[in-house]
C-alpha cells in the first residue's frame, strides 16, 4: 500500500515537472524527490493543492551541511498528507551563499521553520515575511549547525571554553 | 476626534496601543516563554513569540555523540515526559537499523509511553487550572502524577530523566509487580479524571475563560501547523498511533477523541479524554504483555546485562566494546515520528554509515504548536492570553532544543 503510493508520486511528480524532478529515491519506505532550487515553490503548491498528494500539513523544514560537496547545502522539506496517510520528502541543494524560495506562501508554518534553517545554517528564503534569528540573539556570530562550527563554540567573555577565532 | 466606547458592548477602547513583554520570568509563561504582546486597550493586537532561552544545541551535541549515547539528551527535551522522546528517537535508528524489538518490549514500551502521557498531560491541566486561579487542581494533578512516577521508578530508578528506552528494547524488565501496580493505578486513576472534571468541566469560571477562547478552525490548525491534542481540538482526526501505527497500538482497543470548536475548552477536553484512553491502553497492554526477551538478539546493539560483567571476562569486553566504540549505522535517512503527548514528535537522521549521527533533526511538537500563539491571541483579552499559552501546553525544554 504504502510502496504503491509512493511510485504513484513518483510518476505524477515527474509527469507534471520532468526534468525538474532530478532524483527519487526509496529508502525504507520513505520517498525522497529532490527537485531543482527554483521550481521549488511550484512543487509545494502542486503537493498541496493536488488531490493526489494533498500534502496540507507541513511537518518541518531543516537544513544539512555537506562542506566537501558542492552545492554545499540541502533544505529538506518533510510533508504530510492527512486524507492519503502519506509522507513525502522534498530535497533541494543550495551553493553556500545562494538564497532560497521561501514557501511560507504555501504553509503558513513554514515561517519558523525557514527562521530555524537560517538561524543554524545561514541559508536565507527569499519572500520570507520577516527571516530574522529565532533562538540564537540577533547579534550571534556564525551559524551554529554548519560543520565548521566548533562544537563549543568561539571564545569570548562568557565562554572560555570556546576555540579561538582565526 | 476619536470617540471612545464603552468595553462592555465588546466594543473596543480606542487608546494608546502598548507593547507588553510577557515573560521570560512570568510564572504563567511556562518556562521561559517570552511573548512581546502588542495590546490595544485590554484586546492584544498581536502577540509574538521570542524563544530561545533554554537554546543548548542539541542537534550539534547529537552530531558529535554515538547513537547510544545520546539517550540521556532526549530525556531533557520534553522533559514532562521523557519516555516518549525516548521512543521517538530509538525508534528512529531502529528504522535506519531496520530492526524490530521483541514483542515484550513493544508493550513495555506502550505502557512506558502512555504514562508519560499522563504524566504530561496531568502537569498540563494542573498548571491550566494554577494559571487560571483553580490551585486546587495543580495539587491533585500533582498528588497523582506521584503515582505514576512511582510506577517509571519501579521501572528505571529514576523519576524524570530515564532514559529507559534504548536502541534495540528496553533497559530493565517489568516486573509482575510492576504490572500489579499498574493495574492498580488504572483502577484509581478514572475516579481521580472525573474529580477533575468535577472541578473544572462544569465550573462557571472555567466554561467563561475556557469556552471559546483562542478558537481555530481544523483547516487554519493544519495550515499553522498544529499537532497532538491541539489539532484534533479542532476536530481532525489525526492520531499517528491510529492511523500510522507503531509498536503495537493497532492490536489495542482506544478511541481518538477530537473536539468540534477548536477553542481552548476542546483542547482541555480532549486532553481529559486521552487521560482515560491511555488508562484502558496500559490496562489493555498489562494483560496482553507476553513473555521472553525484552531486547532484540544482537550483541553489537545490546550490551551484556550488568551482572554479567562483574562476573565474566566476554561480557566484559563485551560491555566496554558498546560504551567506547558505540555501533555503526547503515548510510541513509529516515524520519520517523510518534504521537507525543504534545503532537507529532519527529526525529531526522541522517547516517553516513558511522557510529554517529551525521545530522540529526528533532521535529519539536511545542515549537510547532506555539508558531499558532499569534493566530490564537489576535482580538482576545490579555488575560486569556494565559488561557491560551496553557492550553498549547508548550514546554521549552523541548521547544528550544
Amino acid at each position: 500500500m504504502v510502496k504503491n503510493s509512493n511510485e504513484l508520486f513518483i510518476q505524477r511528480l515527474r509527469e507534471r515537472f520532468g526534468t525538474a524532478v532530478l532524483d527519487t529515491l526509496i529508502f525504507r519506505d520513505e520517498l525522497t524527490c529532490t527537485v531543482r532550487k527554483d521550481a521549488i515553490v511550484d512543487v509545494c503548491r502542486f503537493v498541496k493543492e493536488d488531490p493526489a498528494f494533498n500534502m496540507k500539513f507541513l511537518s518541518d523544514i531543516l537544513g544539512v551541511d555537506y562542506p566537501e560537496e558542492s552545492p554545499r547545502f540541502e533544505v529538506i522539506y518533510h510533508l504530510l498528507s492527512i486524507t492519503k496517510r502519506a509522507r513525502l520528502r522534498l530535497k533541494i541543494r543550495v551553493e553556500d551563499g545562494e538564497t532560497v524560495p521561501s514557501v511560507t506562501g504555501v504553509w503558513k508554518s513554514a515561517n519558523w521553520h525557514e527562521r530555524e534553517v537560517y538561524d543554524m545554517f545561514g541559508i536565507v528564503f527569499t519572500g520570507h515575511p520577516d527571516l530574522k534569528r529565532i533562538y540564537l540573539p540577533d547579534d550571534w556570530e556564525g551559524f551554529p549547525l554548519r560543520k565548521d562550527y566548533p562544537l563549543r563554540g568561539y571564545k569570548d567573555e562568557y565562554n572560555p571554553y570556546g576555540e579561538e577565532k582565526e | 476626534m476619536e470617540k471612545k466606547r464603552n468595553n462592555t458592548e465588546n466594543m473596543p477602547v480606542t487608546t494608546k496601543e502598548l507593547t507588553l513583554s510577557f515573560g521570560p520570568q512570568h510564572p504563567s509563561a511556562h518556562g521561559v516563554l517570552h511573548l512581546v504582546v502588542d495590546i490595544q486597550g485590554e484586546t492584544v493586537v498581536r502577540a509574538e513569540p521570542d524563544i530561545g532561552y533554554l537554546h543548548r544545541g542539541t542537534e550539534k551535541i547529537a552530531e558529535n555523540l554515538l547513537y547510544h549515547q545520546f539517550v540521556p539528551y532526549t530525556d531533557r527535551l520534553d522533559y514532562m515526559c521523557g519516555m516518549s522522546n525516548n521512543l521517538a528517537y530509538v525508534m528512529a535508528v531502529e528504522k535506519l537499523l531496520d530492526i524490530e524489538v521483541p514483542e515484550r518490549a513493544q508493550y513495555i514500551r506502550v505502557i512506558a509511553a502512555e504514562l508519560s502521557r499522563l504524566s504530561g498531560h496531568l502537569v498540563c491541566v494542573g498548571a491550566w487550572g494554577v494559571d487560571l486561579g483553580a490551585m486546587s487542581m495543580l495539587l491533585y494533578a500533582i498528588r497523582d502524577r506521584e503515582m505514576v512516577l512511582d510506577l517509571f521508578e519501579m521501572l528505571c530508578g529514576a523519576r524524570m530523566t530515564y532514559s529507559y528506552l534504548r536502541i534495540g528494547g528496553v533497559r530493565y524488565d517489568a516486573t509482575e509487580e510492576f504490572k500489579k501496580k499498574c493495574l492498580e493505578l488504572c483502577s484509581i486513576l478514572p475516579k481521580k479524571i472525573d474529580e477533575y472534571e468535577k472541578l473544572l468541566t462544569g465550573n462557571r469560571i472555567w466554561i467563561k475563560r475556557n469556552r471559546g477562547v483562542g478558537a481555530i478552525s481544523g483547516e487554519e490548525a493544519i495550515e499553522i501547523g498544529l499537532s497532538g491534542p491541539n489539532l484534533r481540538a479542532s476536530g481532525v482526526r489525526w492520531d499517528i498511533r491510529k492511523d500510522e501505527p507503531y509498536l503495537v497500538y493497532d492490536r489495542l482497543d482506544f478511541e481518538v477523541p477530537v473536539g468540534t470548536d477548536g477553542d481552548c475548552f476542546d483542547r482541555y477536553m480532549v486532553r481529559i479524554e486521552e487521560m482515560r484512553q491511555s488508562v484502558r491502553i496500559i490496562e489493555q497492554c498489562v494483560k496482553a504483555m507476553p513473555d521472553g526477551p525484552f531486547n532484540v538478539d544482537l550483541p553489537e546493539i545490546v550490551p551484556p546485562p550488568k551482572h554479567e560483567v562483574y562476573q565474566n571476562m566476554e561480557a566484559l569486553i563485551h560491555h566496554f566494546k558498546y560504551v567506547s566504540h558505540g555501533f555503526k549505522v547503515p548510510e541513509g535517512e529516515v524520519y520517523s515520528a510518534i504521537e507525543a503527548p504534545k503532537g507529532e514528535l519527529g526525529f531526522y537522521i541522517k547516517s553516513d554509515g558511522s557510529e554517529r549521527p551525521y545530522r540529526l533533526k528533532i521535529r519539536a511538537p511545542s515549537f510547532c504548536n506555539l508558531q499558532a500563539m499569534d493566530t490564537l491571541s489576535r482580538g482576545e483579552y490579555l488575560a486569556d492570553v494565559v488561557a491560551i499559552v496553557s492550553s498549547l501546553d508548550p514546554v521549552f525544554g523541548e521547544c528550544d532544543k
